[in-house]
This record gives C-alpha cells, structure tokens and sequence, in this order.
C-alpha cells in the first residue's frame, strides 16, 4: 500500500502530462501576476509617500484627504473596491455623453486597468500607513539637528526624513509586498487571467481541482521566496547602521 | 577688537505657556569670546542657546548675528515666527549647534554626516567637502572611523563626530548644549580636550554646561542663569573667587 497508492494516483491523475501540457497558460499567468503587483506597487509609493506624509501634518485640512483615503481603502476589502471600480464606475460611464466620461470610460472597460487601479489604491494606503509609522518613529534629535544646520524643510524631509524612514519601513513593506501579491489573486474575478485564473482555467478543462491550484500555489512560493530573498539583500545593504558591527 | 559683535542677543524672553522661562537676556560675543552658561537645570540655559538659532522661538528680543537681525514677526496667540524662513536656514548655517544627545543622523556615516550641511546647505562640492572633512576629522582624532555609522560608536566619539560636523559649517559661533552630560565621565575628557583645542583656535563659541573647570579654565566670561535671568557675569577668575550673588556662591559650593 502507500507508495504504490501515490504511483497509482499519479497514474490516474498524469499530473506531469498536465504540467506539460499546461506551462504555457500557467507562465503566462504568473507574468500577468508579475506586471500587475509590480506596477501596482510601484505606483502606490507614489501615493502611499505623500499620503503617509499628509496623514502625518499638523493642519487638518492637510490631514483629512488622506486620512479618509487611508481609512476607506484600509477600512473596506479589496474585493469590494475591485467591484467598486470594475462594475460601478460602468453604472456612471457607461451611455455618459459627459466629456470626461468619454474620456475614462475606455479605461474602466479594461479590466486590467480596473484591477491596477484598485491594487494600487489599496496598496497606496496599507504602505501611506508604513510611512507615516515610519516618518512618527524618527529620533526627533536628529530632525532637530536637521533645522539647526540650516536645511530647508524640503531637504529635511528628503535628505534625512525619508531616508531614515525608508531603512525603518523595509521590514513592513516587504510584509506589504506578499500581501500585495498574495491579494492580486482576486484579479482572476474580473476576468484576467493571472495565475489563480490560468489555474481556474486548468481546473475547468481537467477537473483537477488539487493538482490545478497546487500548482499555482507553489508559484506563488516560489514568487514570494524570492521577494523575501530580495528583502534579505536589501536589509543587508540599507540595515547596516543597525546591525552590530563585524569586528 | 571687533566693532560689530560676533553674535548680539537682546532682551531674550520665552515663555512655555503661563511659564516664564527667561525673562530678559543680553549677551554680547565677540570674536574668539568662549562663554559658558551656567545654572542649575530649570534655570533657562538650554532654552537660552536653542533660542539663539531658533529651534525655540523666543517671544521677545533680538538676535543679532554679526550684525544681521533675525526679522521675526508677531502671531495672533503670542507666539513669534521668523518672517524669514530662508533668512533664519542661512542663520543657522553659520551658527552650529552640538547637541547633548549627539544628534548624529543616524543612517549615515561620519563622513556622511560632516558633508551633509557644507555640501547640502551651503553648497560646497562634494570633493572639496570631503576633502575638509578629513581635515576635521583629524582635527577630532576621528580619521579612521570616518566610515562608521554612528551606532557604531562610543559617546565620546559620537559627540567628537558631532563637533567634526559643526566645524565643517565654519560657524561664526558654535553653541554647545551641555556636550558631556550624556557622556561616561572617562569620556568627557577626549570632548573636552577637542573643545578647549577650539577655543585656542579662536572659535567663538557658548557653552552651557555642568563642567565647572572647563567654565574656569578655558572660558573668557562665565555667565550664571538663575530663573530666567542673569543672576552675574564675568571673568571666570573674578566670578568664581568673588561670587557676588549669594545664589550663585551657593551654586559653586553645591557643584564642586
């Protein structure tokens, strides 16, 4: 028994034939999952940087854009801001004779760009929380030494600021990072085929269910493995200051 | 003697809400004067100093820097801004500040520390800020651990770090705001020794401190804080042998 059970079920399932048969749709997949989260990320720190500074201001109307920003896509799950975009902006673009509706609306019938739009809002203000987290941690000496040699508040904020807050926030943001890419699976429900859509596509032609999903589950490993790789090279590079000194 | 004094300070009030906590300051240096505050903790000293390059606004008072008055202007509450923000970066430039905790920025190195201001403020270019760098870096016997970051260092050497990177500014006036407090007491020495080298040089500098024969020995004037006011000043060689305030004979008697 045993091991002739697991020969027996690969015999029955031809999981290898499968995965010959199937790479394709499935790196096709994955590199659609690749674009989407990267470039979602990369956009978001355009928000989540000014967000997270915003959020951090003393003036409340400052504060308020992007505190209601943070707290609505913090505060809803992304599956609904998904819908939101992909279905709703349809209801008020769609037969709108309005100029600027005519202008988006070729963009919110792509649903790769409604899925973009989202991860990168959502994101935007998970990672707007991290910096201003960040920004609140740093030693107010070293701010205050900042002023006293006469930088510009600019240059404060770009020179020390953000640097030191940028060193502080790696270990969250590479959290960020997974979820972001953990979190696009739900591209997949409006229609893009990433890699839980290559692997819904693969289960509807086989009726492997287990077989189709582990494989892109173990993608998504193999992708995460490696973004904590990277995490790890970074830390090295950038952590340096904190780490004990190697005699 | 200059006409123009190196730094002029002018009535300096500063109030904390309801408190009071200088309430009508002068002080005059001039080039090369090395004057230590004195005063026991509550006595104004520290605010005094920060309110000379502005990290506290003071609430009346003129500052004076060779001349140039820091132009401020009223708020409704009270409370006074500079009317300037590019005139006070460029004030503060050329006064340097030497923090009790350091202040060093964190993720960067010595070196990196010292250019920053020259290079980022002032606008030197980087190879001639490094290359003055090193010359500073000598200077506070902190050459080889130039590609430390400060984490990486002791107290002494952080704070000698600190003075390497107010000297790289060529500050008209350098502001210590008590340099070995937080210091071991075997490391007060190496920050001490650097300062008094400084004050040979002819560097004008303040200094708020606890460090009675520094104030002593090496200072020209000792000025001695008591809430919010001058309580004396004077030569050190006068003022510490013939206290006139009983405050202040107390003071001396309580430190040593």
């Amino acid at each position: 028994m045993g091991f002739d059970a697991i020969i027996n079920w690969f015999g029955q399932i031809e999981y290898f034939q499968l995965l010959a048969d199937e790479w394709p749709l499935y790196l096709s997949g994955l590199w659609t999952t690749l674009w989407l989260v990267a470039f979602s990320l990369f956009l978001g720190l355009f928000i989540a940087v000014p967000a997270g500074i915003m959020n951090n201001s003393q003036n409340w109307f400052v504060r308020f854009p992007a505190w209601a920003f943070i707290y609505f896509f913090r505060g809803t799950p992304l599956l609904i801001q998904l819908f939101l975009i992909y279905y709703g902006a349809g209801q008020f673009l769609a037969n709108n004779e309005h100029p600027l509706a005519l202008l988006l609306w070729p963009w919110f019938q792509e649903a790769w760009f409604c899925a973009l739009l989202a991860f990168t809002l959502n994101t935007g203000a998970y990672t707007a929380e991290i910096v201003r987290g960040s920004i609140n941690t740093m030693p107010s000496g070293e701010i205050e030494a900042a002023k006293a040699y006469g930088l510009s508040r600019y240059k404060i904020m770009s020179r020390i600021v953000l640097p030191s807050a940028f060193r502080r926030a790696l270990p969250a943001y590479s959290n960020e990072v997974i979820f972001m890419l953990h979190g696009s699976a739900l591209a997949g429900v409006v229609t893009i085929v990433d890699l839980t859509g290559a692997a819904r596509i693969v289960n509807s032609r086989y009726y492997a269910p287990f077989e189709a999903f582990i494989t892109a589950g173990l993608l998504y490993m193999l992708t995460t493995f490696v973004i904590v790789f990277l995490f790890k090279k970074w830390e090295a590079r950038w952590h340096k200051h904190l780490k004990p000194l190697e005699v | 003697m200059n006409a123009i004094p190196t730094l002029e300070v002018k009535a300096l009030h500063k109030k904390f809400g309801q408190n009071e906590v200088l309430k009508g300051i002068d002080l005059v240096a001039n080039q090369g004067d090395v004057i230590s505050i004195l005063g026991s903790s509550g006595s104004g000293k520290s605010t005094f100093l920060r309110c000379i390059n502005l990290l506290e606004m003071p609430n009346a008072g003129d500052v004076y820097v060779k001349g140039e008055l820091i132009q401020m202007k009223p708020l409704k509450n009270g409370e006074r801004v500079p009317a300037n923000q590019k005139q006070v970066e460029a004030i503060r430039a050329r006064l340097a500040m030497v923090f009790q905790g350091f202040n060093l920025w964190s993720h960067m190195t010595v070196l990196q520390n010292i250019i920053e201001a020259p290079v980022h403020v002032l606008g030197i270019p980087k190879k001639q800020a490094i290359e003055q760098a090193h010359e500073y870096l000598n200077k506070v016997g902190l050459y080889d651990r130039r590609d430390y970051y400060p984490g990486h260092l002791s107290g002494g050497q952080q704070q000698r770090a600190a003075i390497a990177r107010a000297l790289a500014v060529d500050p008209e006036v350098m502001l210590f705001d008590e340099p070995t407090s937080a210091l071991d007491p075997e490391l007060v020495g190496e920050v001490l020794t650097v300062m008094r080298k400084l004050a040979e040089e002819g560097r004008t500098m303040l200094v708020v401190t606890h460090e009675m024969a520094f104030a002593r020995d090496v200072s020209n004037k000792v000025m001695f804080l008591h809430q919010g006011l001058v309580e004396e000043e004077g030569a050190p060689e006068l003022i510490f042998t013939q206290p006139k305030s009983a405050r202040f004979k107390q003071f001396i008697s309580s430190v040593y």
